[in-house]
């Protein structure tokens, strides 16, 4: 019946969206926001540790949510750690394209590899109304990383 | 009305019915479509559409304004909507109803009108943990600019008003006004409006109904139940959006102050003061929502035609078989087993949030709604904070469509395992 959706729900997807990884506070994080989906109630805390040298040194979160967002979450931790914060922008700005479009036409060039750990997000293009859960990790990601704001707060509209 | 429904017809022709909505006829992802969202927004007859297309292609212009014929017309299509709402809800006259945008505005006039203009500071708004957010909000806003305190009555285990909390509430004789739903949007439960229009009265304070769920569901008497005030939505009873209603005693109309300004509310005009109208012009600012009276008109005439007792008797065959087929599906909690309860049903899977179980019932051609359903507070209560999903029933509602939506909820639960 519902085999058409293994595009949607990958393996891959299934699995991180029941063991999410790195799913716990992260103690003495230096970059913490909160993400919200006021729409369907997803919320998610995320935790950064930026290093001095302006690397992220690790990513965890908590909250609750879809398959697909706690699952686009879970990757991401994994995918951003290591990265400059240029590099995470750059990214977030990649998987956004993927998200949305289901394809990522410069994705050749550089993160090559970080953007096929998560190419199985693509199908949510697919879902007009699930893109945003998807998406709504990155978009804390970058509230947890922008200069100077007091209040990191996220949404995904 | 072409009657085509027999008033003897104890059961409902759903097939018949179902001629009547020309959108059920599509298909949904090659699937038929099994439309399950009708607490969000009910479905069209023709009759409605149709009447409504009748009134732009021969009787529209401005109403209450022009000196000529077709003004006329319109002016009686939009009077002659106003007498049948006031026979739809029993009301002493047809000047006790308002014609508002949707039952959001209905009680946002109450809020505002009634709320500023005759409670005092220092008096108690109560309500109840299963209303909607549209009979919550308004009230948190009086009570932030007003100075009003604002009471929430429990809601029992089953899903029920908890009486013995709404008395004590009431004990201290300061609260003023009592706002409850008549039908959660959520649970399904249909609430003793009699029994606590008497608690409200013993205790010195009016009764507000949110009636958005309860007028398509049951017959509503707001005379015999004895309310104060009764608001309800035109789209979810089969009409279009646009228009709501709100139905109060003349009296309380009459002591109301306006809720916006404008054309059409008032009586004199000029700089330094003006007169209102009487009431319901008095609170029908603007030009008010014409042919969409028209479309709730015709609706109402729908409706009527197949009778409460049968479209009654058809919602109750299908909760029973709904209850039935759903305790049978592995894993899912159904939220709420009130006594008196309507074709609303809201429902999580062990293993699946909301969102992604509505992705796949939608590729099996089911639209049913996900989330917390404008009521956060009541899925707070029962611990529920990532929301369900929710399928309701219409008229044209079949059994089989239950058995389908509880078929793609065994397989939903074997596709996330
Ligand atoms: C119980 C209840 N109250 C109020 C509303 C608000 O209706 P509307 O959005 O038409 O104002 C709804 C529907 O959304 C409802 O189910």
């Amino acid at each position: 019946m519902f085999d058409d959706l293994r595009d949607l729900y990958q393996e891959v997807i299934l699995d991180h969206g029941r063991k999410p990884r790195n799913f716990r506070r992260l103690e003495g994080a230096n970059r913490v926001a909160r993400g919200d989906n006021p729409l369907c109630g997803d919320r998610m805390e995320l935790f950064v540790n930026v290093s001095p040298e302006g690397r992220i040194a690790e990513a965890a979160f908590q909250g609750r949510g879809c398959a697909i967002s706690m699952a686009s979450a879970s990757l991401m931790t994994e995918t951003v750690r290591g990265k400059t914060q240029a590099e995470a922008a750059e990214l977030s700005g990649k998987f956004r394209e993927l998200a949305m479009s289901g394809v990522c036409p410069d994705c050749g060039a550089s993160l090559a590899g970080e953007m096929e750990r998560l190419q199985p997000l693509a199908g949510v293009h697919e879902f007009p109304s699930r893109v945003k859960c998807a998406t709504l990790a990155w978009h804390t990601l970058n509230a947890a990383l922008a200069d100077g704001a007091e209040e990191r707060n996220a949404t995904s509209e | 009305m072409d009657g085509h429904f027999a008033a003897s017809d104890a059961g409902l022709d759903v097939a018949r019915v179902r001629e009547d909505f020309p959108i059920l006829a599509q298909t949904v992802r090659g699937k038929p479509l099994v439309f399950l969202d009708s607490a969000a927004s009910a479905q069209k007859p023709r009759q409605v559409i149709s009447a409504m297309v009748r009134c732009m292609e021969t009787a529209y212009a401005n109403v209450h304004r022009g000196p000529y014929y077709l003004s006329e017309q319109a002016t009686d299509a939009y009077e002659a909507a106003r007498a049948a709402v006031a026979r739809f809800l029993g009301a002493a006259d047809a000047r006790e109803v308002v014609f508002t945008r949707n039952a959001t505005e209905s009680i946002n006039l109450v809020a505002h009108s009634y709320g500023r203009g005759v409670l005092r500071p220092g008096q108690a708004v109560l309500i109840s943990e299963m209303e909607h957010h549209a009979n919550i909000v308004p009230w948190q806003m009086l009570r932030d600019g007003h100075g009003v305190e604002l009471r929430v009555c429990r809601v029992t285990e089953a899903g029920e008003i908890d009486l013995e909390d709404l008395s004590a509430k009431l004990a201290d004789g300061k609260v003023g006004l009592v706002a409850v739903t008549h039908m959660s949007n959520v649970l399904g439960t249909v609430t003793p409006a009699e029994r606590i229009a008497a608690l409200a009265h013993e205790a010195g304070a009016l009764v507000l109904f949110d009636g958005s769920q309860a007028a398509v569901h049951r017959r509503v008497d707001v005379q015999a139940i004895g309310a104060d005030f009764y608001a309800f939505t035109g789209h979810k009873l089969y009409g279009p959006t646009g228009i709501g209603v709100l139905w109060a005693r003349a009296e309380l109309l009459d002591r109301m102050p306006p809720f916006l300004g404008g054309g059409e509310m008032i009586s004199s005009v000029t700089f330094e003061k003006t007169e209102w109208a009487p009431a319901p012009a008095k609170f029908e600012a603007g030009t008010p929502p014409i042919v969409e009276a028209v479309g709730l008109r015709a609706a109402i005439d729908y409706v009527s035609a197949i009778g409460m007792p049968a479209s009654e008797a058809h919602e109750r065959r299908l909760v029973d078989h709904a209850m039935r087929r759903l305790s049978d599906v592995e894993g899912l909690t159904v939220l709420g087993r009130a006594q008196d309860r309507g074709g609303v049903f809201s429902f999580a899977l062990d293993n699946a949030h909301p969102h992604d179980l509505s992705t796949l019932l939608d590729r099996a051609g089911i639209a049913v709604r996900a989330g917390r359903h404008c009521a956060e507070p009541l899925h707070a209560r029962f611990g529920l904070e990532g929301g369900t999903c929710r399928a309701s029933f219409g008229l044209y509602t079949t059994v089989e469509e239950v058995d389908t939506l509880a078929e793609a909820l065994t397989k939903a639960r074997e596709f996330f395992n």
